[in-house]
């Protein structure tokens, strides 16, 4: 049974290093989004939308391979989304605030 | 751990199993602890959003704080991230000594980025960002600065104990091809450590 778990994950062996280079690149292109000020050119909209599909995608390539989220349960993908949904509904319910 | 002992707990010989996780209960636990540990950190990256978003005089991030040094700081917990999964691989294949090559690299990893933490902030401190101070503009930026990146920072030295403590153990000879549930549960808490530092690096340093 061991023997047959290891083989199992064994198949869920992915390449550490592409994903490494993949967190390095997008950390590169973080800090070249982030470093020019906003302008009308480079409105802040845009600025911060890059910034946080980058930085979500790098949160997402941890999560999921690095703590092997990919290869878990579904329902384990749930707990670990939970905080998200619920800090997105926080953010939400101050809004009318701002 | 007697030989029979560890030989059934690496076949997940356990009062119960959960569906969840059906190889342990310690790995559910920490999943569940995670969960919460980030709404922590959400909840205070959300504060930060309203403060921010609520002042007038909001100084421009990138402008007082360093970028290269905390990009830096960013590569190297990617890299500590990377010689974690190293030493699980290592120790699934049977390789003690890998593990624990791995592990103090791991622990290495968040010992700099400590040091670089404390570097920075006795910089900034002395240039004049505090607590309830901030020549810049309005004090919040200080306050939610130290408080967010204290408190990953506490995470980081939390995680440093935590995975000497994997690390002195695999030197001991406890963890083996069949016995690495408790490294696999310790990466999970370093990986969650490094995660939350790329989200705190975009939305503190860089937006």
């Amino acid at each position: 049974m061991a023997s047959e778990s290891h083989a199992q994950h064994d198949d869920h062996h992915v390449s550490y290093m592409a994903i490494f280079w993949w967190l390095l690149a997008l950390t590169i292109l973080e800090v070249l989004a982030g470093i020019p000020e906003a302008s009308p050119a480079y409105p802040q909209l845009l600025k911060g939308a890059l910034l946080v599909i980058m930085a979500v995608a790098k949160a997402a390539l941890v999560a999921l391979y690095f703590m092997h989220l990919k290869f878990e349960k579904v329902a384990l993908g749930f707990i670990a989304m939970i905080p998200l949904v619920l800090c997105v509904f926080v953010v939400l319910m101050v809004l009318p605030d701002f | 751990m007697s030989e029979a002992a560890a030989v059934d707990h690496a076949h997940g010989v356990e009062p119960a199993e959960t569906p969840l996780t059906p190889e342990s209960w310690g790995k559910l636990g920490m999943w569940v602890f995670l969960a919460g540990d980030a709404m922590s950190f959400g909840t205070l990256l959300a504060g930060y959003a309203i403060m921010r978003g609520n002042s007038a005089n909001w100084p421009n991030p990138t402008e007082v704080l360093g970028i290269s040094l905390t990009a830096f700081m960013t590569f190297l917990l990617i890299c500590s991230s990377v010689t974690m999964v190293k030493g699980l691989d290592a120790i699934k294949k049977g390789d003690q000594e890998g593990l624990v090559k791995y592990m103090w690299l791991t622990v290495g990893g968040g010992l700099i980025f400590l040091a670089l933490q404390a570097y920075e902030w006795t910089h900034l401190i002395n240039l004049g960002l505090g607590l309830a101070e901030n020549k810049w503009g309005d004090s919040l930026f200080g306050t939610t600065f130290y408080i967010i990146t204290g408190f990953h920072g506490m995470h980081v030295t939390g995680g440093v104990i935590y995975l000497a403590v994997i690390a002195m153990r695999g030197k001991k000879g406890v963890y083996s091809a069949t016995n690495w549930n408790e490294v696999e549960i310790a990466g999970l808490y370093w990986h969650f450590v490094d995660l939350v530092w790329i989200l705190v690096f975009t939305f503190i340093y860089l937006l």
